[in-house]
């Protein structure tokens, strides 16, 4: 693992969140609540919805086009849809957000 | 022998006690009675009335000559005590001495006068006897005379009611931030202050007097802020201190008062007080109750009877002539106590009541405070409230026989006792239209009009069915708002209104969400329908909104946005389109194109580019057309009387001017207006939420319109004269939709489940119709503002950017 820093957690609004480019595509980066942080891709499976503009509920996500809902934890969409979205290792430093690069290296997509 | 018995001051208290000392003994005693005021005892708390007109001092004498005479009383009126001569047992009066076996000090309080400068010039009186009430009436006499009460208490405000109802320009100046801030909350000031403006009197909170002044009498107030009150007479109504130096100066044991045991006896046995000079356990007293209940004790143990004084619950009421309140016990908050509230802001009711573990402790009510003696007794009597809990707010009419179960108190329910109050239909019409068949619950609306208003009597009027028609009918089971909750939009309306809810946190607490912070459905509801009913004290939470009211632009579906600028009534010049131009050359806009509603839209703009584009139209004069918001959307407007041949009115100005005033509000849907300015509708006015079509005569202000999903004409609201009124009933009729309707429900489905005869009577009343627009204007102060300056601030911008780039980070 090498976990990069990505910014302050006080960056992200509670109950919001905010993107980070990558070569592997655009992440989101959610805050659920005062220090908990989840990490998936950005776009939603159905038609490209911007997870990250998203309403953000418990530790879950709404896509903002068509209304799939998203456990942010396991990808899993909830209810009768069926998809699922990648996750990330993400933590929090004295405040700091540490997202680990290894598991976003074009290397280990690839693999 | 006859015991010599004196007494000092003639009012309401010593008075009392010498009915029950005569009704007890009536010859067991020499009385005789000092009076510093030049007559004997009146009704003084109708000195308010005396004062405004309503009532002459002859009709508010309790005791006259003649009474006095008739039981041997010798009266020294008009003459005041100036020593008491405990060791030798006499009275110095004015004009001499008498004796004394036992004395009663009687002698209440004075009016508290503010120290400030100028408060002893000539035109300064306080509000307490007939000299002061005199003094005020022959001011009020001027023509175009000014009056200033300085006090915004119970006495201040009688005053300066009292003294308007005669005619003056009165300004009440109080300095706390609400009115009668001992007897009321804020919320029930408020309404009580706005209830005094009605009336035309001006109400300064958090007014500070530095000075009055004058040539050798009072002619102005000046305020510590500057403000400048030029007046003929200031009435100070600050406050009361209790008559005790007489007391002191003979060495009785004072605090404040007089300190008497709970026999009402001084530290001298021969001694006693009763009154407003009184002090008892550290209490003060101020109002008449408690002061008989002292002088049935008193006059018991002058005459050797047992007789315990105890402390009570007091309860006020404002003796305004049209001011409806009522306040009783402690309501101050604390970590232990809770609130049930109940508003109708329709029609200015508002009822607090404040629980501590199963007893009701306090109650304030206002504009309806019929059932203020009920909960009284509730206080009074530490009556355990736990089983009517739910229904207490609604009074004694709701307490059935077995209230625990809510169909048992329908069933118990008289048939006199109101269901729906927005259509005053008692239970014994809605049985009788259950006898005349009706069977389910839109038969009821059919025939009765109960539950076809604001809604939230549904569930009554279903128990009703179900007690009268058994198992022939079954509640249908309310469809929650979403997974979240079993409660309905209207449930969760009426009780965050009622229980005070302020947050989400509180809503989700309290109405006992089953989720962290509800979802995607549920939340937005929510948010909006706390800003709305408190728009002062919620503060609207953007991660609570969808994306678009987020972003404050409409998402595309390839996750760009499109920017929508407000041209107020469809109006542009040369300058905004030059600055539209220039900013879809900056921003490579893919598409500019004109909008159904009268201006332009960007599509296709990227999220980081947003606040700067933002900036570039501000600079322009360009604000957000809110496109994509459940808010105002446009006012269409025609080119009316200003061009057109044929226009009767100006359809353009009176757009714009609406436009100005409802923009930026939030609403339960989009809300979009047309103003046409002759009934060739060019504008579409039939089709919109508010359409206004101009005639010669004025106005006609039709609602309800649709031309999306369904197609429909709107529906007459009202027909005005002015444009003033035409501004004011719409005004209206948008606050009384976000007040009243469900999230998602445009206007005219709102209006389909209300009725439009309810509508329009809201909209009709015009007190109802102006305190609508004033809690329209109290959220504007908050909500009239541009979304996109705020967020093209520079300090802003960062957050519309990626938080991190890494593709940068590993090109390195
Ligand atoms: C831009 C515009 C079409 C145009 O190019 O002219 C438009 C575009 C959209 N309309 Fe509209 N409507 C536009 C005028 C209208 C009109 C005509 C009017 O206002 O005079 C109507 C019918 C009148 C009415 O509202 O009753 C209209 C009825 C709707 C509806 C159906 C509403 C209904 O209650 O039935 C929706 C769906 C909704 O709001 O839920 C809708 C929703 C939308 C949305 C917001 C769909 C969405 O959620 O993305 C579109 C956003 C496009 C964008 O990104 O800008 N739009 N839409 C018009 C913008 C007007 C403006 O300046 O603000
Ligand atoms: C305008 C107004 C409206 C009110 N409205 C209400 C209401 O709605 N409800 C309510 O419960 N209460 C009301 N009150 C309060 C109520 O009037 C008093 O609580 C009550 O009058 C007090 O009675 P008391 O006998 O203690 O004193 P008072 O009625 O004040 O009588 C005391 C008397 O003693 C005389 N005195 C004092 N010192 C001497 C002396 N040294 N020698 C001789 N005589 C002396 C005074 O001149 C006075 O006449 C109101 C008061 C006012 C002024
Ligand atoms: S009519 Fe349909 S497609 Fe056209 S703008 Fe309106 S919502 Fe979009
Ligand atoms: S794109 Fe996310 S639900 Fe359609």
């Amino acid at each position: 693992m090498s976990w990069i820093d990505i910014g302050h957690i006080d960056d992200i609004p509670l109950r919001g969140a905010r993107t980070v480019k990558t070569h592997s595509g655009c992440i989101a980066v959610f805050r659920t609540s005062d220090a908990e942080v989840f990490a998936t891709g950005n776009a939603c499976p159905h038609k490209g919805g911007p997870l990250s503009e998203g309403i953000v509920h418990g530790t879950r996500v709404t896509c903002p086009l068509h209304n799939m809902v998203f456990d942010l934890a396991t990808g899993q969409a909830q209810g009768a849809d069926t998809a699922t979205i990648a996750t990330y290792p993400v933590r929090i430093e004295e405040g700091r957000l540490l997202l680990d690069a290894a598991a976003l290296s074009p290397s280990q997509a690839a693999a | 022998m006859k015991r010599k018995l004196v007494i000092i001051g003639a009012g309401m208290a010593s008075g009392r006690a010498l009915e029950h000392l005569l009704e007890a003994d009536a010859d067991g005693f020499d009385i005789t009675l000092f009076n510093a005021e030049p007559r004997g005892n009146y009704n003084r708390i109708m000195l308010s009335p005396v004062l405004s007109g309503e009532k002459s001092y002859e009709e508010i004498v309790t005791h006259d000559a003649d009474w006095y005479a008739a039981h041997g009383v010798t009266c020294r009126f008009g003459e005041k005590v100036l020593r008491v001569d405990r060791d030798r047992k006499v009275v110095v009066g004015e004009n001499g001495e008498v004796p004394y076996d036992q004395l009663i000090f009687g002698t209440g309080s004075s009016a508290f006068i503010v120290p400030v400068p100028g408060h002893d010039l000539p035109g300064v009186v306080a509000f307490r006897d007939l000299e002061d009430t005199t003094a005020m009436t022959n001011a009020s006499g001027t023509p175009g005379g000014r009056a200033v009460v300085i006090g915004g208490g119970l006495l201040g405000l009688e005053a300066a009611a009292a003294l308007r109802m005669r005619g003056m320009e009165v300004t009440v100046l109080h300095i706390a931030s609400h009115l009668m801030e001992r007897q009321l909350d804020p919320a029930a000031g408020y309404l009580l202050k706005k209830d005094l403006e009605r009336r035309g009197i001006t109400v300064l909170l958090e007014a500070s007097t530095k000075e009055i002044v004058g040539e050798g009498r009072a002619q102005q107030v000046n305020l510590a802020d500057g403000t400048e009150l030029p007046c003929d007479i200031v009435v100070m109504a600050v406050g009361i201190r209790p008559a005790v130096a007489l007391a002191q100066d003979s060495g009785l044991d004072c605090g404040r008062a007089i300190k008497v045991d709970a026999q009402m006896r001084t530290s001298d046995p021969n001694v006693f007080a009763v009154g407003e000079c009184v002090e008892f356990n550290g209490n003060l007293f101020g109002l008449v109750a408690p002061l008989y209940d002292q002088a049935k004790v008193l006059a018991a143990t002058l005459t050797g009877a047992e007789a315990t004084f105890a402390m009570k619950e007091l309860s006020t009421k404002l003796k305004v002539t049209g001011c409806d309140l009522f306040s009783a016990g402690d309501f101050a908050e604390g970590d232990t106590r809770e609130d049930i509230v109940f508003r109708d802001p329709g029609r200015g009711i508002y009822k607090r009541l404040v629980i501590e573990g199963d007893r009701l402790i306090g109650a304030v009510m206002y504009g309806d405070t019929a059932d203020g003696n009920w909960f009284f007794g509730l206080i009074k009597d530490g009556t355990d409230i736990s089983e009517m809990r739910e229904t207490l707010i609604f009074g004694p009419a709701f307490q059935g026989g077995a209230p625990v179960d809510p169909m048992a108190a329908v069933a118990a329910l008289p048939p006199e006792a109101e269901i729906c109050g927005c259509n005053g239909v008692c239970k014994g019409t809605i049985t009788q239209a259950i006898a005349g068949g009706a069977t389910t619950l839109d038969d009821i609306r059919a025939t009765t009009k109960a539950s076809a208003s604001c809604g939230t009597c549904t569930g009554l009027v279903e128990q009703v069915l179900a007690v009268t028609l058994g198992d022939d009918f079954v509640i249908p089971a309310a469809k929650g708002i979403c997974g979240c909750t079993d409660l309905t939009h209207e449930d969760v309306r009426r009780l965050i209104k009622s229980q005070e809810l302020k947050s989400q946190e509180a809503v989700w607490q309290e109405l006992g969400w089953s989720t962290r912070n509800g979802c995607h459905v549920c939340r937005p509801a929510i948010n909006f329908y706390l800003l709305a009913d408190w728009p002062l004290d919620y503060k609207d939470d953007r991660q609570s909104r969808f994306v678009n009211e987020r972003n404050h632009a409409n998402i595309q579906k390839d996750g760009t946005y499109s920017v929508v600028p407000r041209m107020w009534g469809g109006v542009t010049t040369p300058d905004e389109l030059r600055a539209i131009a220039d900013a879809a050359d900056k921003y490579n806009v893919p598409m500019v194109k004109v909008t159904g509603g009268q201006r332009i839209d960007l599509l296709g703009v990227s999220k980081d580019d947003l606040p700067a584009m933002w900036a570039d139209l501000n600079d322009a004069g360009l604000v957000s057309g809110h496109a994509y918001s459940k808010g105002l959307r446009t006012v269409k407007t025609c080119v009316g009387s200003q061009f057109c041949r044929f226009g009767t009115q100006d359809s353009t100005g009176l757009g714009i001017r609406l436009e100005k005033i409802l923009w930026g509000s939030w609403t339960p849907h989009k809300v979009k207006l047309g103003v046409s300015g002759c009934p060739r509708n060019c504008a579409e006015a039939t089709c919109k939420d508010v359409g206004i079509i101009c005639v010669d005569s004025g106005f006609e202000i039709s609602v309800a319109g649709a031309a999306g999903m369904e197609v429909k004409e709107t529906e007459p609201l009202a027909k005005v004269a002015t444009e003033d009124e035409a501004v004011e009933y719409t005004t209206a009729f948008v606050q009384l939709y976000r007040e009243h309707a469900r999230y998602l429900d445009r206007p005219y489905k709102w209006v389909a489940k209300v009725g439009l005869d309810w509508v329009v009577d809201q909209i009709a009343d015009a007190a109802a119709r102006r305190a609508l627009v004033d809690r329209f204007e109290i959220s504007q102060s908050v909500y009239r503002t541009d979304p996109w300056a705020e967020h093209a601030r520079p300090s802003e911008r960062p957050a519309w950017q990626p938080l991190a780039d890494l593709t940068l980070e590993a090109a390195e």
